[in-house]
């Protein structure tokens, strides 16, 4: 591609572009994110290719290999344009029988179609489908229509727009003025207004400033940052860009988890076609502005994603927090002005100069504008990315997003906020989702994870679980975290192994608030959450375990025991060969019972029980039934002679 | 690994000690595991000291001190996965490759590790090895997986 030397020229470029694109050729999108690949989509994409290779059909069809569309359950997603006709979960080997029914005969093929689990519908195209027609996808919706390694496809959706509107039109001080306008408030866990954020940077003395990309998206169960950078890489780089120019930065960073490979790879890619564009570098579409972009990926290490710990990662030292103030608008990289924002918050920034904050703060609740990614993972039918306007209730998001709770099973809580957030139990699935609300019901948005729980999930060993992982996160610099954090998660492990005593609970409580009033971080200060949030709404099943010796959810293996019922067992020998410690006393005709002192408690035999028995069950806060005496034990089953 | 490739590392980055991370990051990508003679070397070079260098690869996760097994196995222990049954997942890993995560078996077979997150949260439980992606992956399935290595 030439270079681009001012708003016109791209403009001109753009509608090149266009008309030279024939909007009723066929084209077929696969997407080919990190958690399709897990899904073997670069298994299907090879078929793909190989069989309109074979077919001879390369110049009548376009193949374009997307990021993720979200709906990650039912991957890998192949969508077919014009007509918009979607498969799920395709196999290499449903590919011929997709060109030859579907491009070439126009004809559906049905049993890879979405079927509506509660009316048997079927659903052909991608945006009726339950999971999507109940979004507003205005962030995350370019990723189905673009290749992220190809910066056509992104201008030909109207990239690079807001960047022209903003050098030819705009002051650095409207930029701002937009930006606060906006109401933006960051996307990574604070909801700091991203406005006021630059403008403190803007207004900080000294020549030399920095802006920054934060990509360690550390939080277990978000993948909303992961799926934009690898999926719209440029729409981050655009928003990064417009921030630079609005602070007076020259120099950017973009700090990328080292577990995201694909992320590195394709923001790699963009900066240096980026750069061979004029996008990037010096005199940009002819402004006079100058900027470059570093990748840097980090190491390993959560606290991280806390910005003056990211700030120093990047400056090669190990990545320990720092008292606020000062803050790194004023003394940040380098002891220089800095601004820090998440991928998404960047990736709003496009948006927001394209359809102005008049139009941005239509859409959301009085103290949270726009939509929120959301990874809506867990115990839920629908997993994915979900993108929906701030203010929409929980129960929408579960239910007709996510489909309900899989195998009839009971719901029992939504997990917001990451390890430093909380549980919102069945009492709060009508509120409205903003950052407001979350905090008020004692969680908070985080960085958008949201796990779904059932009834199996025991809420003192998902307490213990995040505390755990705080510990392992810890970096040990202020005692209120490091020994804090160790001696909750040593009173939790002790209740869910049937050992907890009396005053447990009140411990914890005053553990909590010493460290969650002193920690140097958000980290520390956050990491009691957890305990206080399970406490605050299911303290009865702290109270079971240490009183009676009783896991409520049946979940905590010290806990509980594997029984076969002598009444339902027909003796088919299914468990006992499943077991994998021999701990099946039983044969053909000989009701089978489990050995106490043998079992591991894996679970693999109430698996493997036929359901039509369900003699496996599992006990917990009661002796196990003696087993019934041997003579009894044998079932004589009706000849089948008459 | 020798001096050569190390240095040419090194030069990659300009030799800038405030690239140290990313210095010892390729280091690992290159050679699995970082050996004390190539710490020794980038110390020479960048002018760092070594405690300096053992403070930040015994600080960050994604460093090794130890060599590594042909095959890496990382299990997914974040929250998605965890609620539906990473631990197990975990367990039977360990009991049919016979190491505890941060171990590498006496025959430098395999590496096995327990991720935070590897932001794969719709398929969980998520088990990668050698950089390849199983969703969804049952207690039952892992044998057939692992085999495939030798």
């Amino acid at each position: 591609m030439p270079r681009i030397n001012s708003s016109a020229e791209l403009e001109t470029l753009r509608s090149d572009i266009l008309s030279a694109r024939d909007p009723n050729k066929p084209c077929i999108t696969l997407c080919s994110g990190s958690a399709c690949q897990a899904t073997h989509c670069k298994k299907v994409a090879a078929a793909l290719e190989h069989e309109i290779e074979t077919r001879g059909l390369q110049d009548q069809v376009h193949v374009r290999k997307t990021g993720c569309h979200g709906f990650c359950e039912k991957g890998p997603i192949l969508v077919m344009y014009p007509e918009g006709i979607c498969y799920l979960q395709v196999k290499p080997e449903d590919i011929s029988e997709i060109i030859a029914e579907t491009l070439i005969g126009k004809k559906i093929v049905e049993r890879l179609v979405y079927v509506d689990p509660t009316t048997g519908e079927k659903i052909t195209h991608e945006d009726e489908i339950p999971f999507y027609k109940n979004q507003e996808r205005l962030v995350l919706g370019l990723n189905t229509k673009i290749d992220p390694k190809s910066l056509e496809d992104y201008l030909a959706v109207g990239g690079y727009q807001a960047l022209g509107k903003v050098f030819s039109t705009m002051t650095q001080e409207q930029v701002i003025n937009e930006v606060k306008a906006a109401s933006l408030r960051g996307r990574g866990g604070g909801g700091f207004p991203a406005g006021v954020k630059w403008e403190a940077a803007r207004n900080a003395p000294g020549d030399t400033k920095y802006v920054i990309v934060n990509c360690d998206e550390g939080d277990p169960g978000a993948y909303m940052d992961r799926s934009l950078m690898e999926g719209n890489p440029y729409c981050v780089l655009e928003g990064l860009l417009i921030g630079a120019y609005a602070i007076g930065a020259h120099e950017g960073y973009i700090y990328v988890r080292q577990e995201y490979p694909l992320a590195v790879e394709n923001v790699t890619s963009a900066i240096k076609k980026a750069e061979e564009c004029g996008l990037l570098g010096k005199n940009i579409l002819g402004s006079g502005f100058d900027f470059t972009i570093k990748v840097h990926q980090g190491a390993g290490a959560f606290v991280c994603g806390e910005e003056t710990a990211l700030i120093r990662s990047l400056e090669g030292k190990v990545g320990e927090p720092k008292a606020r103030p000062p803050y790194p608008a004023v003394r940040g990289l380098w002891d220089k002005p800095t601004n820090i924002n998440n991928v998404e918050t960047w990736a709003n920034i496009p948006l927001i100069i394209n359809i102005g904050a008049a139009a941005f703060t239509s859409i959301g609740t009085e103290g949270s504008k726009g939509t929120k990614i959301f990874s809506l993972v867990g115990k839920v039918n629908n997993t994915g990315l979900v993108e929906v306007p701030m203010g929409v209730t929980l129960r929408d998001i579960v239910y007709k997003i996510g489909g309900g709770i899989p195998g009839g099973k009971k719901f029992k809580a939504v997990q917001t906020g990451g390890p430093a957030g909380g549980c919102m139990p069945e009492s709060l699935l009508d509120m409205e989702v903003d950052f407001d609300q979350l905090t008020k019901a004692g969680s908070m948005m985080g960085s958008g994870g949201m796990i779904v729980l059932d009834e199996e999930t025991c809420m003192v060993d998902f307490a213990r679980y995040f505390l755990g992982f705080l510990a392992d996160e810890s970096c040990g610099k202020c005692v209120p975290c490091r020994e804090g954090v160790k001696q909750m998660l040593t009173i939790l492990t002790r209740i869910t192994k049937g050992k907890g005593r009396e005053g447990d609970i009140e411990l914890l409580e005053q553990l909590a608030e010493v460290a969650g009033s002193s920690a140097l971080c958000a980290l520390g200060k956050g990491a009691p959450n957890p305990v206080l949030s399970t406490l605050r709404h299911f303290r009865d099943e702290y109270e079971a375990h240490i009183n009676e010796g009783k896991c409520p959810s049946y979940s905590c293996k010290d806990l509980i025991s594997y029984y076969i019922d002598p009444d339902k067992c027909q003796a088919c020998m299914s468990c006992a060969r499943k077991c994998p410690s021999e701990a099946i006393d039983g044969g053909k005709n000989l009701i089978h019972v489990v050995l106490q002192d043998k079992c591991t408690k894996c679970g693999s035999c109430l698996e493997a029980c036929p359901v039509k028995f369900g003699a496996v069950r599992k006990i917990s806060g009661e002796p196990v039934p003696a087993p019934i005496p041997q003579e009894a034990r044998t079932i004589v089953r009706k000849s089948k002679q008459p | 690994m020798d001096n050569d490739k190390i240095d040419q590392i090194i030069d990659k980055h300009e030799c800038k000690a405030g690239s140290l991370i990313q210095i010892l990051l390729d280091i690992q990508s290159e050679n699995h595991w970082l050996p004390r003679e190539a710490l020794d070397r980038v110390s020479e070079k960048l002018h760092v000291p070594m405690s300096k260098i053992q403070h930040i690869t015994t600080f960050y996760k994604s460093f090794s001190l130890v060599p590594k097994g042909r095959h890496e196995v990382h299990i997914c222990m974040g929250t998605a996965c965890h609620v539906r049954g990473a631990q197990r997942v975990l367990d039977t890993v360990q009991d049919q490759i016979g190491i505890k995560p941060g171990e590498t078996d006496v025959e430098l077979k395999f590496s096995l590790e327990t991720v935070n997150c590897i932001g794969c949260c719709a398929l969980g439980p998520v088990m990668v090895v050698d950089g390849e992606y199983h969703g969804n992956i049952a207690s039952s399935q892992i044998e057939n997986v692992l085999k495939n290595y030798v």
